[in-house]
């Protein structure tokens, strides 16, 4: 139901590599998933609405000042990154 | 002393009166840990002198008369996917292997400032995705009712502390549930709070739309005191929400309440051994005079292939950040920056997590999005509808909570669709923003399977009220 090429173009935008045998084994579990979901057209769903959550959403918005917080907070923060210069991270470049 | 089967209150007392100090419950639960987690794999890391440390403050505490809360020194268990802040957070994911929280979630917050005892952080299936636990880049915890079998997922070990008394009480997360089946393969009592009922600042986000946290507990009562401490409104969570106190305080009472039996839980797909049960716990509520009506779901069954979509959808986008740039761990030596990411995504993802993201970009994919994303939206309306009409006739909906008894594991771990339709009967809650708790039953010698309780939005306290009655049925039925 879904090709070999079709799993390589997702893997591509998902950012994932993805060897020949995870190409070989997600193309049949997909397929079979994707078979699964199909269930959803026995519905007849036009002109339903569609759901995208729950919440009983009320926007929380702050006073537009800016608050001082925890400086340590913001240097954990940063030395998580995998590579560092200075006070940056640092990535190989884009171009 | 024996402190397995305290009760949250009965330990407080406990402390209050001096009966036993912090010090040595804690010790108590820290050589419980050392005892089975060799065995069970329930905790990742544990927190030996910071525990001993705190429980000692609270015996200090006591020593000189101050008020404690409930929770005060309460031995307790987090999920790994709940940052406190300067420990690890793993999300069970080799990903985030070295990754310390830079700051406490809203519910560790609230925990810590009622001096709650953190023993340890609990394993779980790679950022909560998985239903037995097997999916853990640390090994999978065991089920504490028999060893060859899985704990559920993906609050794995959060269950498994809980059921073998290596806590008092834990937290896990409730995506399509992760709290509910894992409580239920346990034996023990798991609680999916509303959506918005507690914020989710500070938890690793797998689907926001639904995800929540919540408490796992022995009783219905512990599980009612937990909820009652790390809920209400963040600001650091719009989604959170806060309904006035009156709703929780209502006094109710459990025996008059209209009860509803979904049909369509107790048909297809559902296990002999399970139906079996459950009908022998209707019998016994029917027998106390409670009021009862079946009910249909017409869409319950639908639940599973829709929330296959939106939660997977969900995921793809959420961990599209472990690039390997800001965080975790990374293939840094990669010959370019995309290189980088699809280098470390390969590397460091587990199986499972990749299956999701993969056929999350795929149902969000151009030329799919609207046969595929849409069309499971439009489902989740249907399920919505179908529960709110159903709340118009009965105060809360039974059924089981898992389809399945627990598996041996191993059995599901190369079919990832028999492993998903362990979720059908509690997705439909995820997907509809409800709370739901799962308590145990136990036939005799049977394997226990867990009841699902539903209410509607913000409606726990009918959930706890008819808990308790439902708890001490089952108690005067069993023994």
């Amino acid at each position: 139901m879904i090709t070999e090429k079709e799993v390589i173009h997702i893997a591509g935008l998902a950012r994932i590599n993805l060897s020949e045998k995870e190409i070989e084994k997600m193309k049949n579990e997909l397929s079979l998933i994707l078979e699964y979901i199909k269930k959803l057209k026995e519905l007849d769903l036009e002109n339903v609405l569609p759901t995208t959550h729950c919440a009983e959403l009320k926007n929380i918005t702050r006073e537009d000042i800016s608050s001082k917080r925890d400086e340590r907070v913001a240097d954990s923060l940063k030395n998580l990154a995998p590579q560092k210069e200075q006070k940056y991270i640092k990535t190989k470049s884009v171009f | 002393m024996n402190f397995s089967d305290l009760s949250i209150k009965e330990i407080h007392n406990g402390l209050k009166s001096k009966k036993f100090s912090c010090r040595e419950l804690t010790d108590f639960y820290l050589s419980k840990i050392e005892e089975w987690n060799p065995k069970i794999n329930a905790y990742l890391w544990i927190f030996f002198d910071q525990a001993r440390y705190l429980a000692q403050e609270i015996d200090e505490l006591i020593a000189q008369e101050k008020e404690i809360h409930l929770l005060s020194g309460i031995p307790c268990a987090i999920k790994d996917n709940i940052a406190i802040r300067g420990q690890k957070a793993s999300a069970g994911s080799k990903i985030l292997k070295n990754y310390i929280a830079p700051y406490d979630a809203f519910v560790i917050e609230k925990l810590k400032s009622k001096n709650s005892v953190i023993l340890g952080k609990t394993n779980l299936d790679e950022f909560a995705v998985g239903s037995s636990g097997e999916h853990s880049a640390y090994g999978p915890t065991k089920n504490p009712l028999d060893h060859k079998l899985v704990p559920g997922g993906s609050s794995s070990g959060s269950a498994a502390a809980v059921s073998q008394k290596m806590c008092v009480f834990s937290l896990g997360s409730d995506t399509g549930g992760s709290v509910r089946q894992p409580a239920s393969f346990c034996g023990v009592v798991g609680l999916k709070p509303t959506y918005g009922a507690v914020s989710r600042h500070g938890l690793i986000a797998m689907a926001s739309s639904l995800d929540q946290i919540g408490p796992i507990a022995k009783t219905v009562e512990d599980a009612e005191i937990v909820f009652e401490a790390i809920r209400g409104q963040d600001k650091m969570d719009s989604t959170s929400f806060e309904k006035k106190e009156e709703d929780f305080e209502k006094k109710l009472q459990a025996e008059k309440f209209k009860i509803g039996i979904v049909k369509e839980g107790m048909g297809e797909g559902i296990d002999n051994e399970v139906l079996a049960s459950f009908k022998k716990t209707i019998e016994n509520i029917r027998k106390e005079g409670v009021s009862l009506e079946e009910i249909s779901l017409p869409h319950l069954h639908y639940g599973l292939a829709c929330y296959y979509i939106l939660m997977t959808a969900e995921v793809s986008s959420n961990l599209a950040r472990y690039d390997g740039i800001k965080y975790g761990q990374s293939k840094k030596d990669a010959k370019n920056l995309l290189d980088i990411y699809f280098e470390t995504r390969k590397e460091f993802f587990g199986p499972e997590v990749k299956r999701r993201i993969m056929l999350g970009t795929y149902c969000l994919s151009s030329g799919y999005y609207e046969s595929y994303y849409l069309k499971a939206q439009r489902t989740r309306t249907k399920i919505v509808e179908d529960f709110k009409s159903a709340f118009k006739k009965v105060d809360l909906l039974l059924m089981p909570t898992s389809s399945t008894l627990p598996f041996r594991l191993g059995e599901r771990i190369d079919n990832p669709l028999s492993m998903y339709l362990a979720d059908l009967l509690t997705v439909p809650v995820n997907l509809s923003g409800l709370p739901a708790i799962s308590i145990p039953f136990k036939d005799k010698k049977k394997f226990p399977i867990g009841i699902q309780l539903i209410a509607p939005a913000f409606g726990e306290k009918k959930i706890f009220e008819f808990g308790k009655f439902f708890e001490k049925i089952c108690q005067s039925k069993t023994t």
